[in-house]
């Protein structure tokens, strides 16, 4: 019992890190599509992480099948509502896509290579 | 032990709502709303299926389904007018 308790903690807990990163790319990176590249995967990742770990921690019963239906809807909406988000990133003429700027640091690393 | 776990993952997954929501309100352009929206329904699956196995009522599962599907039409639809300036 002790030792499911911690894998599944372990698990919890590591899908909670990938919600840590995915928030702090929202934050940090500088324009939409960057935002969507941090945000988007580590949230798929840390809700399949963390009904793992409740499935684990709990054992499996009939509210299995729901949380792998969960986990099911969210890995198959979550790309695809990412996907219609730069879809409309690029066609919209709010951000066309020769507005959108390079990097500011890419001139850089072009220089040191 | 596992279930101080999961009342520490509310917590923690509640903060970085209120983190994201920052983005929400200085972010330049829509676009950039809508990923915090798509971030924070995702966020709120996830504490639905957290509070009901902290208080054990097991109902709340399928609100944290049916909130799944609804955030993404929700989703969806803010794209597509954005795109076209019309939801059809």
């Amino acid at each position: 019992m002790f030792l499911q308790e911690l894998i599944a903690s372990v698990f919890v807990l590591s899908g909670l890190f990938f919600f840590v990163v995915g928030t702090i790319g929202l934050l940090r990176m500088p324009d939409v599509y960057t935002r969507l590249h941090a945000s988007t995967k580590c949230d798929t990742l840390g809700v399949s992480l963390i009904l793992v770990g409740i499935i684990i921690g709990f054992g499996l019963s009939w509210l299995t099948v729901k949380l792998i239906l969960i986990i099911i809807f969210i890995w198959l909406t979550t790309p695809t509502a990412a996907h219609a988000i730069a879809r409309a990133a690029y066609d919209t003429h709010e951000i066309s896509r020769t507005d959108i700027p390079l990097w500011r640091e890419r001139d850089e690393l072009d220089k040191n290579d | 032990m596992f279930a101080a776990t999961l009342v520490f993952a509310s917590i923690v997954l509640a903060i970085l709502m209120a983190v994201a929501f920052i983005r929400g309100i200085v972010g330049p352009t829509s676009l950039d709303r809508n990923v915090v929206i798509n971030v924070i329904g995702t966020k709120t699956v996830v504490i639905m299926v957290l509070m009901s196995f902290i208080y054990e009522e097991y109902y709340f599962i399928d609100v944290a389904m049916v909130y799944a599907l609804i955030s993404f039409i929700a989703t969806i639809s803010i794209a597509k007018y954005l795109e076209r300036g019309s939801i059809s």
